[in-house]
Order: structure tokens, then C-alpha cells, then sequence
């Protein structure tokens, strides 16, 4: 399946949580906040939450800035 | 150093600080001397930006989190590069979750790239929506008394108006509106941008401010550790002389010796 992850287009294989995408980015005990569609998705509930086709993932951290 | 009175400290949403130099975490060479400039500006409030994270590149790059830990700082993310009141909640959400429940934010919703002046528009609808979501928001904004009281109204904890543009090292442009603005204020009120050098922020502390806030005037100077060190010392004098009440301005002379025992009289 298909997903927008920060920004860009993205292939999944099927039924795979939030976890599992953390983990196959090499994000995994990274200090990220997600969001999904718009809402936040808190660190707690990411092993339950499936992704599903269409979904906007947004992945952030924390850069310098003023 | 012991002084004829206490000043209290620096109190934001009922959160206190010893410093009064509030720093950014952009525009340095790296970490390390991102690290060692706000050792040296002695700040405990650091802001920074949420931004993507880099997917599949530099899996290994430094976590700023990493320098400016959690556990020395008080971070302040901010909502920088936001120009629509959506963009700046929902950024200020991510930071919450980023910092476990953290809720100090600060926000800036901005006008365009050219001035990177406030949307003052964008700015009260976000206030609104982030004050009855919980967090506690300190604003940018324009040096405007009015939108000041407005942003107040809202239930911003720290108004914080431009000096002069973000970036542009021009100091305090419009004191006469920034005064305006500390009459009225029941909030702290913190210059937030425009700084350039120590004197700059001297001048907002002697008039009265709260706070400073500043980035590129640290980590543009040639040497940002020893201008950290500069600004630290800058924003304790401005707030000492603003305690200690300056002198009236005359327009005449006045000796400073006596007249009286002069050799020739």
C-alpha cells in the first residue's frame, strides 16, 4: 500500500503499524513526534496504530532554530 | 556579589528562571559550539524549531535534544516558519508530544519570507486555539501596543515584540512603542528579535523588560562564545541599571566635585 510520509509517496507492505515503521526507518528510541492525518499520534499508542492506504504521515524532531 | 535589593526572578506561567537571556539554537557552525554559546550566555530557557526528519540520510546525525538536554533546559519550542494559525498549532501539538507533555510554547506565526514580519492576523487565532488547548504561549509579535493587550486578553503568559526584523541585528527600533507596550503589559513582556549587540539588549532591559530573546546575535558573531558571555553580562547590567533607577537627564552641567575648598577660590 501507498502513504505520504513527509511529504513524499511511500510503499508499505500491508497491515503495518506505526511501530513497524519506525523501526524500518532506523528511527526507533528516537526522540520524533508522528502524526497521522493531521493528528498527533502519541508515543504510547504507535504499536497499535495500522496504517492505512492514503495516509499523511508526518515524522518531526527537534533542529536549531530561534 | 551582594546587592542593596532582590530582584526576583523571571517568571513565566508561574515557572521561574534565574537568567534573563532567553537563547536559539539556529545558525551555529555545530552542536559543539551550539552547545558551548548557551553554556556561556548562562541562558535556562532555549528555544528551537521542529522541523521532518531526515528519512534514510545521516541516520546517525546529532539530536540538538542530544547538546541542550531536556534535563538542563527549559526548551521552548518554537512554531518558526509557520505562516497560517493551522501550520503553528499543529506544530506546537508535535512539540508537545516530542516533549512528553511539555505545553511552554513559543509562537510566531509569520507575515512573508521578505520581512519574516508577524501575521498578527494568524497569530491571535492561533493564541486562542493553543491558550484553550493548555499550552501556555509565549508570542512573537509586533511592537503594537494594542495587538499586545489583544494577544494578553487571549491568555498569551509572555508577549514578546520585535526589536526590528528577525535576522537583522538592528536593535530596538521603536523604544517609544516598546515603552508603550511594558506600561501596560501584565504579562512579562521579552524582545524578541532584532538584537545585534550587548548594548541592544542592555537598552530593552534598562527600559524595563522582562527578558531577551535571541539567536543570530550570538551565533552571527565572529565569535559566538565570547558575544554569549557579552549578552549575559549585557542583560544583568540593563537589568541592574533598571532596578537601580537611572539619573534624571538634565540640560545642563552638573559638577560631580564640590565647588566648595577649590584651590583658587
Amino acid at each position: 500500500m501507498q502513504i505520504e510520509l513527509n511529504g513524499e509517496p511511500r510503499t508499505l507492505g500491508e497491515d503495518r503499524t506505526l511501530t513497524d515503521l519506525v523501526e524500518s526507518l532506523g528511527l526507533a528510541g528516537r526522540r520524533i513526534a508522528i502524526e497521522v492525518n493531521e493528528e498527533i499520534v502519541p508515543r504510547s499508542q504507535h504499536a497499535q496504530t495500522r496504517l492505512n492506504a492514503g495516509d499523511r504521515v508526518e515524522i518531526v524532531h527537534a533542529i536549531g532554530g530561534g | 556579589m551582594s546587592l542593596p535589593f532582590e530582584d526576583s526572578p523571571l517568571t513565566v506561567a508561574g515557572r521561574r528562571f534565574a537568567s534573563r537571556l532567553l537563547v536559539g539554537t539556529g545558525k551555529y557552525r555545530d552542536v559543539e559550539e551550539t552547545g558551548a554559546a548557551i553554556a556561556a550566555s548562562g541562558a535556562d530557557v532555549v528555544t528551537f524549531a521542529v522541523r521532518r526528519t531526515n528519512l534514510g540520510q545521516n541516520p546517525d546525525e546529532a539530536n540538538l535534544l542530544d547538546t541542550i538536554s531536556p534535563e538542563r533546559y527549559t526548551l521552548l519550542p518554537n512554531t518558526a516558519g509557520c505562516y497560517t494559525a493551522k501550520d503553528a498549532v499543529r506544530t506546537c501539538r508535535l512539540a508537545r508530544e516530542l516533549l512528553d507533555g511539555h505545553n511552554l510554547v513559543k509562537l510566531e506565526v509569520l507575515g512573508d519570507e521578505k520581512t519574516l514580519y508577524p501575521n498578527v492576523v494568524e497569530t491571535l487565532a492561533a493564541a486562542e486555539t493553543l491558550v484553550n488547548d493548555g499550552f501556555d504561549v509565549m508570542v512573537y509579535t509586533s511592537d503594537d501596543p494594542i495587538v499586545a493587550k489583544e494577544l494578553e486578553r487571549r491568555g498569551c503568559c509572555a508577549i514578546m515584540p520585535l526589536g526590528s526584523l528577525i535576522g537583522s541585528g538592528n536593535g530596538l527600533l521603536n523604544p517609544a512603542t516598546l515603552a508603550l507596550i511594558l506600561e501596560q503589559a501584565e504579562v512579562p513582556v521579552l524582545v524578541d528579535a532584532g538584537i545585534g549587540t550587548a548594548s541592544d539588549a542592555a537598552l530593552a532591559m534598562e527600559m524595563g523588560c522582562d527578558g531577551v530573546l535571541m539567536n543570530s546575535a550570538i551565533a552571527h558573531a565572529t565569535h559566538p562564545v565570547m558575544m554569549a558571555n557579552a549578552m549575559r553580562k549585557a542583560i544583568e547590567a540593563g537589568r541592574e541599571a533598571y532596578l537601580a533607577e537611572r539619573m534624571p537627564r538634565r540640560a545642563q552641567a552638573s559638577p560631580s566635585s564640590p565647588f566648595a575648598g577649590r584651590i583658587n577660590a
